[in-house]
C-alpha cells in the first residue's frame, strides 16, 4: 500500500531533484518523477474500495495541536491525540482520487509536451511545473482545511512563475491579474473556513481543523450564517472554476500561459474550484446552497451561453478554447447544484472529462503555435492538407469537446442537464431525483449553449483544419516552412506534421476520451457512493430546516409532513 | 471577568530587581562598550559588537531562566517579551557591524586619519543600540505609569541618534535629516502620550497600573481617565507607526542605513505593543458577554478605527513606491495595523493561541522580526559604488526595487532570502508569515468582529501585489542592462542574518507549535489560565 503523503511527496523530491541536478538533466529527471508519480497512482486506484462513501483511505499525522484546545492538556500526554489543532491529514474518496489520477496522468504528458517548446531556464519550469503538480495533488488529498488552503495557495506561485517567464507577449499582466484575482478570492474562503472553525470553539470549545469536524458544525449552523459562508468559500472557489462574471482573468492567462501551463490549468487548476464547491461549499452548507441553487444556476448559465457567444467571434484559436472552458464549467456547476444524482454525477465525470479534452486541445494548439508561431485563424487554415495526423486529432478532440455522442463530453453534458432538468421538484421519497427550483427551463436555456458550442468549435474546425490552405507569411506554401526558416532555428527538429513523441502524448488523451465516452459505468458507479451522500445531506439539510421552519411558523402542526418549496 | 484580576500589592525593590537581570546584564555591557570603544588600539575597540552580543546573549539567558513569572498584569510576559528582544537584537547587532565606523576606520588604515576619541560614533552607536533594547525590555517589566514612560523613551532617545548618525561622510545629510525629522515627530507622539499619561493619573489617582486597574474595576472607566487611556494610545501609535501617528515612517527609514531601518522597524514598534497591551489591560478585556475579547467601546472603536487605517494606508501606499526602502516602511506601517488587530481581539480565555490575540500579537512580532530583518538585511549586505569610480567615491546602498533584479542569479543567498522573507511577511502559506497571520485571524474572529477579519483578508490581498514585486524582481528578472551590478558589503555577519532569516522564515515553522503554545502562555491574564478538559475526538 501506497501512503498518499508519497503522492504528494514523488513531485516535490522530483522538483529538488530538478533543481539540484544540471540543466541538461532537467526533463529526464521530470519525465521519471512525474511517470513514478502516475505508477504510485495507479497502485493507489488499484487497491482502493472504489464507490464507498466517506473516504475510505485516510492517514493524518500531527502538526499544530497548540491550535487547537488547551495548552496544558497537551502535557498530560494522552491528551495530545484527543485534541484539535492543525494535523497532516490526508484521505481520498473516489471523486478526489478520480481527480489525483487526471492530474498525475497530466503530469508525464506536461513535460513531454515542454520538449522543445522551452528552451531557457528549463530547470526553472520542470522544477516549478513538478512543484505545482503537487501541490494540486495536495490539494485534492487534505482533509485539513489549513493544509488544503497551504496547497491550494502554493498551487498559485508556479503557476504564476510559469505564465510569467514562459508565456507569450502579454504574459505579465496576465500572471499578475491570475494571481491578485486568485488570492483574493482565495482569503475570503479562509476567512469563511476559519469562521467554520470558530463556530466549533463556540459549541465544542476548542479549535479543530479536521474536514469532517467542520462538516458537521457547518451543517449545523443556521441558513443565515451558512448563507455568509457559503458565499465566503465561492468567493474563492468561482473565481478558480471561474463562474461568471469571475471569469475575466482566465481568457487572458490560458493565452498567454505555455502549452502545458495552459494544460495544467485547464485540466486542474479550475477543478480545484469545482473541486472546492463539491468538497466544502456544498456539503458545508447545504440549506444555503439549496437555498441559493438557482441563483448560481443562473449565473452558470449566464456563463454558459455569455461565454459561448464570445467563442464564437474569436479569432485567436487559443483564447476560443479558454473562453469554451469558461462555457463547460458552467454546465459542471450547473450539474452541481441540481443536487441529484444525475447532476452530480456528471458534474464530476466533467470534470475529468473536460480535462482530458480540453486539455488536449491546447496541446494540439501548442503545436501549431510551435511550428507558426501564431494561433490567428486570419492566418491559419486548411492545416489537413500538410498536417493530416493533426488534423485527425484536431477534429477528434474538438468533437469530444462538442459533446459527440459516443465519445466523453457528451456522458457528462447529458447528465447534467438532465440533473437540472429534473432539478425542478422535492421529491420525499426519493433523494436521488431532486432538486431546488431548478428545471427544464433551466436545462433547455443551457442546451442552447451545446449548440452554440457546435457553433463555435466546428467553425474553428473549419477554418482551421478545412478549407484553402494558409500559412503565415514567412511560410513557404511549399511545404518544410518550419525546417527553411532560419528564423526558428530552435524548432528545426519539428517535423511538418507531429512527431512520435507529440502522438505519444495524445494517445492516452485519446483512448481516455474514447473509453469514458463508450463505457462510463466504473466510473459512475465508483462515485455513486460519494455523491449520493452529498445529495442525501443537501435533502436531509433541507428537509430539516423546512421542519424547523414550518415549526416556527405553526407549532401545532409541526409534525406534518413539508410541503415543496 | 475584573473581578477576577487579583489586585496585587507594590512590590518591594529587591522584588522590582528580580525582574531585571536581563536589563542589568544589558546596561553592564553597556557601560564596557562604551568605554572599550573609545581605545585607540583597533583590536580593543573593534571588541565593541562582542561585548554587546555577549550581554545581549547573557541577557536573553537570564530572561529565560532569571525572570520570575506570576506577577504583573500579564504575568508570564517578562521572560517571553525579554527573549525575543535578545534573540531579534542579537541579529539585528550582526547587521549593524560597520555601519559607522567602516569610513572612519578605512581612512585610519590608510593614513589618512588618526583615531579622535572625541570624533568616533562606534562607542556611542552601540551603547545606544543596547540602551534602546534595554528600553523594550524595562517596558516588558513596567508596572507604573512613571516606569512605562521612561521606558519608552529609553528606547526612542538612542534611536534618534542611531538615525541620524547611521550614514557617513557624503551620505550623511540623509540621515541627518532623517534623524531630525524623525526626533521632532517622536517628541510630538511622547509629549501626546505624557499628557495621557497625566491625564491618567488625573482621573484615577494612581501612577500604578495595578491600582489602576483595581479603579477602573471598582469605579469604572469614563472621564478623564477615559481620555487620557485614549491620548496615550494614540501618542504611543507612533512607536508602533500607526495612523495618524506614521508620517515619519518612509523618509526615517528612507534616511537611516538599512541596519538601522531594520532596528526601527523592530525594536520601538516591540516596544510601543507591550505599552499598548499593558495599558490595554488595566481595563481589561471583559466588557460585554464575549469573555476576554471585548474593550471598553471608545477603546475598542478607536483601536479599530487606528488597525483598519493603518492595514489600508500601509498596503495602499506601498503599491505606489519605488525605493524598497520605502516600500519596506509601508509594510512596516501595514503590518501594526495586523498585530493591532490581535490587541483588539484580547486575550480570550487563554486556552489557546487561536483564541488569544495577544499572544498571536507576541507570536507575530517574533515573526515580524525575523523576516523583515531578512529583508532589510538583504539590502545591507548590498552596495554600490558611484560610475565615477576613484578613492574617495563612498559607496551607497541600492535603493529601487530595480536594483534589486537578478539578484538569485548574481547572489543567489541575498536573492532567496529576499523571495522568501517577503513572500512570507505577505503571508503565504506555509511560511512563518502564514503561521503567524493564522492566529491573528482566528483570534479576531473569536472575537466576533467580522467586518475587520474582511478589512485584514482584504489587505493581506493588496499587499500581496508589491510583496510580488520584490520576489519577481530578485528571482525572475533578469539584472537591468547598463547598470553596474551591486557589490556584497565587506562584512561577513550581513549575509549571515540574511540567511538566518530565510532559514528561520522556513524552519520555524517546524517548531510552531511550541512557539505558539510560548506566546500564549506569556500573553495569559491572571485568572485566566482555567484548564479546559479536552473534548475528545470522536474517532474516524
Amino acid at each position: 500500500m501506497i501512503s498518499l503523503f508519497t503522492l504528494i511527496l514523488i513531485p516535490l523530491l522530483t522538483a529538488a531533484g530538478v533543481a539540484l541536478r544540471p540543466a541538461r538533466y532537467a526533463r529526464s529527471t521530470a519525465l521519471i518523477g512525474s511517470l513514478v508519480a502516475l505508477l504510485a497512482t495507479v497502485v493507489v486506484m488499484w487497491t482502493f474500495p472504489w464507490g464507498e462513501a466517506g473516504f475510505p483511505l485516510r492517514e493524518s499525522a500531527q502538526w499544530l495541536p497548540s491550535l487547537g484546545g488547551n495548552s496544558d492538556a497537551f502535557d498530560s500526554g494522552r491528551a495530545v491525540e484527543a485534541v484539535g489543532g492543525v494535523r497532516l491529514s490526508v484521505g481520498v474518496d473516489s471523486v478526489a482520487l478520480m481527480l489525483v489520477a487526471l492530474t498525475s496522468l497530466l503530469g508525464p504528458i506536461c513535460v513531454l509536451a515542454s520538449y522543445t517548446a522551452i528552451n531557457d531556464r528549463v530547470k526553472t519550469y520542470y522544477a516549478w511545473l513538478m512543484v505545482l503538480q503537487g501541490a494540486m495533488t495536495g490539494v485534492f488529498c487534505s482533509r485539513d482545511i489549513i493544509l488544503f488552503y497551504i496547497c491550494f495557495e502554493f498551487t498559485l506561485i508556479p503557476m504564476w512563475i510559469l505564465i510569467h517567464l514562459y508565456g507569450s507577449t502579454n504574459r505579465k499582466r496576465a500572471a499578475t491579474k491570475f494571481f491578485l484575482y486568485t488570492f483574493t478570492g482565495s482569503i475570503i474562503t479562509l476567512a469563511g473556513l476559519v469562521y467554520v472553525a470558530w463556530t466549533r470553539v463556540r459549541t465544542g470549545g476548542y479549535w479543530s481543523f479536521d474536514m469532517d469536524e467542520m462538516q458537521r458544525v457547518a451543517q449545523a449552523m443556521s441558513a443565515r450564517e451558512q448563507a455568509w459562508v457559503l458565499f465566503a468559500l465561492l468567493a474563492g472557489f468561482a473565481v478558480k472554476v471561474p463562474l461568471f462574471p469571475f471569469h475575466t482573468w482566465l481568457p487572458l492567462a490560458h493565452t498567454e500561459a505555455p502549452t502545458a501551463g495552459s494544460v495544467i490549468l485547464a485540466g486542474v487548476l479550475l477543478k480545484l474550484g469545482t473541486y472546492g464547491i463539491f468538497r466544502f461549499a456544498i456539503p458545508f452548507c447545504p440549506v444555503a446552497a439549496a437555498q441559493y441553487a438557482p441563483l448560481i444556476a443562473v449565473l452558470s448559465i449566464i456563463g454558459i451561453v455569455y461565454a459561448g457567444l464570445i467563442c464564437w467571434v474569436q479569432t485567436d484559436v487559443k483564447k476560443l478554447v479558454a473562453y469554451s472552458s469558461v462555457a463547460h464549467l458552467g454546465f459542471c456547476i450547473l450539474g452541481m447544484f441540481s443536487f441529484n444524482v444525475a447532476g452530480l454525477t456528471g458534474s464530476v465525470l466533467y470534470m475529468i472529462n473536460h480535462g482530458l479534452s480540453t486539455g488536449a486541445l491546447f496541446l494540439l494548439i501548442g503545436m501549431v503555435y510551435e511550428r507558426y508561431h501564431t494561433r490567428s485563424m486570419k492566418e491559419l487554415g486548411g492545416l489537413a492538407a500538410k498536417m493530416p495526423v493533426w488534423a485527425t486529432f484536431m477534429v477528434f478532440f474538438t468533437m469530444a469537446s462538442v459533446g459527440l455522442p459516443g465519445l466523453n463530453g457528451f456522458v457528462s453534458e447529458f447528465l447534467c442537464l438532465l440533473g437540472a432538468f429534473q432539478a425542478d421538484t422535492f421529491q420525499e421519497p426519493n433523494p436521488g431525483a431532486a432538486g431546488f427550483g431548478l428545471g427544464p427551463w433551466y436545462a433547455f436555456v443551457a442546451g442552447t449553449g451545446m449548440i452554440i458550442a457546435a457553433i463555435y468549435l466546428l467553425y474553428m474546425v473549419g477554418n482551421v483544419v478545412w478549407g484553402k490552405l494558409v500559412e503565415p507569411h514567412g511560410h513557404d506554401s511549399g511545404g518544410h516552412g518550419a525546417h527553411a526558416s532560419g528564423a526558428h532555428g530552435a524548432h528545426s527538429s519539428l517535423p511538418t506534421d507531429l512527431s512520435p513523441r507529440e502522438i505519444g502524448i495524445l494517445i492516452p488523451l485519446a483512448v481516455g476520451c474514447i473509453a469514458l465516452g463508450v463505457y462510463p459505468k466504473p466510473l459512475t458507479d465508483a462515485l455513486r457512493g460519494p455523491v449520493t451522500q452529498e445529495a442525501t445531506w443537501v435533502m436531509d439539510a433541507h428537509r430539516h430546516a423546512t421542519r424547523t421552519a414550518a415549526a416556527a411558523r405553526d407549532p401545532e402542526r409541526s409534525e406534518a409532513p413539508e410541503a415543496a418549496p | 471577568m475584573i473581578s477576577l484580576l487579583a489586585h496585587s500589592p507594590p512590590q518591594t525593590m529587591f522584588d522590582k530587581v528580580g525582574d531585571l537581570w536581563p536589563e542589568i546584564a544589558l546596561f553592564i555591557s553597556t557601560c564596557l562598550v562604551m568605554v572599550v570603544g573609545l581605545s585607540p588600539n583597533y583590536k580593543t575597540r573593534a571588541r565593541c559588537s562582542l561585548i554587546s552580543a555577549l550581554g545581549l546573549g547573557l541577557a536573553g539567558g537570564l530572561a529565560i531562566y532569571a525572570t520570575p513569572v506570576g506577577h504583573g498584569l500579564l504575568p508570564n510576559l517578562m521572560p517571553y517579551a525579554k527573549a525575543v528582544v535578545a534573540g531579534v537584537g542579537l541579529l539585528l547587532l550582526l547587521l549593524a557591524e560597520g555601519t559607522v565606523d567602516r569610513q572612519e576606520e578605512h581612512l585610519i588604515a590608510t593614513g589618512r586619519s588618526v583615531f579622535n576619541p572625541l570624533r568616533t560614533n562606534r562607542a556611542e552607536f552601540y551603547a545606544f543600540f543596547l540602551f534602546s533594547l534595554t528600553g523594550v525590555m524595562l517596558c516588558a517589566s513596567a508596572d507604573d505609569l512613571i516606569w512605562l514612560f521612561l521606558a519608552l523613551e529609553l528606547t526612542s532617545l538612542p534611536t534618534y541618534i542611531m538615525v541620524t548618525i547611521s550614514q557617513t561622510g557624503k551620505n550623511a545629510a540623509r540621515s541627518q535629516e532623517a534623524g531630525v525629522k524623525y526626533f521632532f515627530l517622536g517628541a510630538l507622539g511622547a509629549a501626546t502620550f505624557l499628557y495621557g499619561f497625566a491625564l491618567l493619573y488625573g482621573g484615577t489617582g494612581t501612577t500604578n497600573l495595578h491600582q489602576m486597574q483595581h479603579f477602573f474595576s471598582e469605579q469604572g472607566f469614563h472621564g478623564i481617565a477615559q481620555a487620557g487611556l485614549l491620548i496615550a494610545l494614540i501618542g504611543v501609535g507612533f512607536k508602533i507607526a500607526a495612523v495618524p501617528m506614521h508620517l515619519y515612517t518612509p523618509d526615517v527609514y528612507e534616511g537611516a542605513a538599512a541596519p538601522v531601518a531594520a532596528f526601527l522597524a523592530f525594536t520601538p514598534k516591540t516596544a510601543g505593543f507591550l505599552a499598548i497591551i499593558l495599558l490595554c489591560s488595566t481595563v481589561g478585556w471583559g466588557y460585554s458577554d464575549n469573555p476576554g475579547h471585548y474593550l471598553p467601546d471608545p477603546v475598542r472603536l478607536m483601536l479599530w478605527v487606528m488597525a483598519a487605517l493603518t492595514m489600508t494606508v500601509g498596503n495602499v501606499l506601498a503599491i505606489l513606491q519605488n525605493s524598497v526602502k520605502r516600500i519596506l516602511a509601508y509594510s512596516s506601517i501595514a503590518h501594526s495595523g495586523y498585530m493591532l488587530v490581535g490587541v483588539i481581539a484580547g486575550p480570550g480565555d487563554g486556552r489557546s493561541i487561536s483564541g488569544n490575540g495577544l499572544g498571536a500579537v507576541l507570536f507575530y512580532l517574533l515573526c515580524y522580526g525575523v523576516m523583515n530583518m531578512g529583508c532589510f538585511a538583504v539590502l545591507a549586505c548590498l552596495e554600490r559604488r558611484s560610475a565615477a569610480g576613484g578613492h574617495d567615491h563612498q559607496p551607497h546602498e541600492i535603493e529601487t526595487v530595480d536594483d534589486l533584479r537578478g539578484l538569485c542569479k548574481t547572489h543567489p543567498a541575498l536573492g532567496w532570502t529576499m523571495v522568501l522573507c517577503s513572500l512570507s511577511l505577505m503571508g503565504f502559506p506555509p511560511l512563518l508569515g502564514f503561521l503567524g497571520k493564522l492566529p491573528l485571524f482566528t483570534s479576531i474572529i473569536s472575537a466576533g468582529d467580522i467586518t475587520l477579519v474582511i478589512v485584514l483578508g482584504l489587505n493581506s490581498a493588496i499587499a500581496a501585489y508589491y510583496y510580488l514585486r520584490l520576489a519577481w524582481a530578485s528571482y525572475l528578472q533578469e539584472p537591468a542592462p547598463g547598470v553596474p551590478a551591486a557589490h556584497a558589503t565587506p562584512y561577513f555577519s550581513r549575509p549571515l542574518v540574511a540567511t538566518v532569516c530565510a532559514i528561520g522564515v522556513v524552519l520555524l515553522v517546524l517548531a510552531g507549535d511550541s512557539l505558539f503554545r510560548t506566546s500564549n502562555d506569556a500573553a495569559r491574564l491572571p485568572g485566566s489560565a482555567a484548564p479546559l478538559t479536552a473534548a475528545p475526538i470522536q474517532a474516524p
